[in-house]
């Protein structure tokens, strides 16, 4: 049975989860819709059409001053000089040791005013540890998870269902912009977690039940959390507590390109010159069955394990993906993944495990 | 998927597995509220014919998207034919749980086992009791 609904966490758009015949499940603390028609529909029209995700768990930080670039840069794993006025990056938040705090997208909101999102499960963990290493920097850390609520709009009609609705231009890819959508003050954010085209819209919490009306009446399908980790897993996007953890650091977990050695960060030293012996791959099963996280991965180099699984909607075969050793990375590469008991087939697989067929 | 249904001539397990009885076989499935409970079935990974099965413990695995789900035999005896068009089409297990979305078929090694099962009143009061 779940915990009682008084020790979870509501979104302001609870009730029109159960409107729509959601199925809520606690998540991270918070009482989430897991799926509404069915994952696979939910999946399929974010690819097709376009979904609406309610992502109001996720946290915020917004960090402010003269020297808040100073204080990212210390903490972020990539170069937060980078990022121009209004525009977005990913990275991730690491321990002295290397291993990983959370990942994260970094909005510049103005020269010196950053807002950071967080994963719903990290967000106390990762405020304290930014409040803990601004000690001596002319910066403010403000938890901002109390001012916004946050929609993604996710799929190839997306943007458009959004500019139908918009007062404003909405943002190309990795920018964000004001912009007034529904009679709401969003902030719009040109990015995802679908591997589609789309925005996600930041919005007043008490505002993002029109946005989200607005949306559905624009033929917008509501999207819960189990499509958003088929979806992402498809694209071989990372989750955090499944591909990242304290206990992996980001140059197995594939993300050595995001971080930015020379910055400086807190991690950095750790991770110079370290030879991981295991990296994280995406693999396809070649034979019957669904992998899932925590299934034991053999290779003719040595072990592994499947870090995340699920059966792909859109390749209808068992996808996901796992630590290996690292001389069994290359695409191509034979494994056996123990499905409680079972032995199936699998290969490694290049990144993306799906890409969009482009029209021709 | 189909509505809500617990037809009358079943026997229920408190796993939410049905048996229909014919004589000294049986043909087992899991009843409406499992599936929806479920949710797309996606994958159905069948025992062999010709293994035994012992009530009340699992027999096979039924997926969703998200979930693994144990079924319970509700009776014990040896397999004698799987629904193996279930490799195909698992979903019919969501469209028709009591039809085509049959799991095994059961040659039962004790008959008297059948009164432990509840009837479909008994089985409903189970599913009122837990909601």
């Amino acid at each position: 049975m779940p915990p009682a609904a008084d020790t979870l966490r509501r979104t302001p758009l609870f009730d029109r989860h159960e409107r729509a015949g959601a199925r809520l499940v606690p998540f991270a603390g918070w009482e989430m819709p897991v799926q509404y028609e069915g994952i696979r529909q939910e999946h399929v029209a974010v690819r097709t059409t376009a979904g609406v995700f309610d992502v109001s768990h996720m946290g915020e930080i917004e960090t402010s001053g003269p020297q808040a670039e100073e204080l990212l840069q210390r903490l972020l794993s990539n170069d937060v000089t980078k990022i121009a006025e209004r525009g977005a990056q990913y990275s991730v938040l690491c321990r002295e040791d290397g291993g990983v705090l959370d990942d994260l997208f970094t909005y510049r909101l103005g020269p010196n005013r950053f807002l950071t999102v967080t994963n719903a499960s990290n967000h106390e963990k990762d405020l304290a540890w930014f409040r803990e290493h601004a000690g001596d920097l002319d910066a403010e850390v403000a938890d901002a998870h109390g001012r916004w609520a946050m929609l993604a709009v996710q799929g190839p009609d997306a943007r458009a269902a959004v500019e139908a609705i918009a007062e404003g231009e909405l943002p190309a890819r990795m920018r964000t912009a004001e912009v007034r959508v529904a009679g709401v003050d969003c902030l719009a954010c040109g990015t995802g977690y679908t591997g589609e085209d789309g925005v996600e819209l930041l919005t007043p919490p008490d505002g993002a039940p029109d946005v989200w009306d607005a949306l559905l009446e624009r033929g917008v399908v509501p999207a819960g959390l189990g499509a958003r980790d088929t979806l992402r897993l498809e694209v071989c996007f990372h989750l955090y507590g499944n591909d990242l953890s304290e206990d992996r650091n980001p140059i197995e977990a594939g993300l050595g390109w995001c971080c930015k050695l020379d910055t400086g960060f807190i991690g950095a030293d750790a991770l110079r010159g370290t030879r991981p012996e295991q990296t994280l791959v995406p693999f396809a099963f070649t034979g019957a069955g669904i992998p899932r996280q925590g299934n034991a991965v053999r290779t003719q180099h040595g072990e592994g394990v499947v870090t995340s699984g699920s059966l792909s909607p859109c390749l209808e075969l068992g996808i996901g993906m796992a630590y290996v050793p690292v001389a069994a990375a290359e695409p191509g590469t034979e494994l056996e993944v123990d499905v409680r008991g079972k032995q199936r087939t699998a290969e490694v697989r290049e990144k993306p495990l799906y890409r969009k067929e482009t029209s021709g | 998927m189909a509505e809500a249904s617990y037809p009358e001539d079943l026997k229920y397990h408190a796993e939410h597995d049905w048996a229909r009885i014919d004589g000294d076989q049986a043909t087992f499935g899991i009843t409406w509220y499992a599936q929806d409970a479920l949710g797309e079935v996606v994958f159905f990974d069948p025992p062999e014919v010709g293994a035994s099965v012992s009530k009340d413990e699992a027999y096979a695995e039924v997926e969703s998207v998200k979930a693994v789900s144990d079924v319970f035999a509700p009776l014990s005896g040896e397999i004698v034919e799987v629904n193996e068009a279930l490799a195909d089409s698992p979903e019919k297990v969501n469209s028709d749980p009591y039809g085509e979305g049959w799991m095994v078929k059961v040659k039962l090694s004790d008959a008297s086992e059948v009164d432990e099962l509840m009837d479909v009143g008994a089985y409903k009061e189970l599913l009122q009791a837990g909601s």
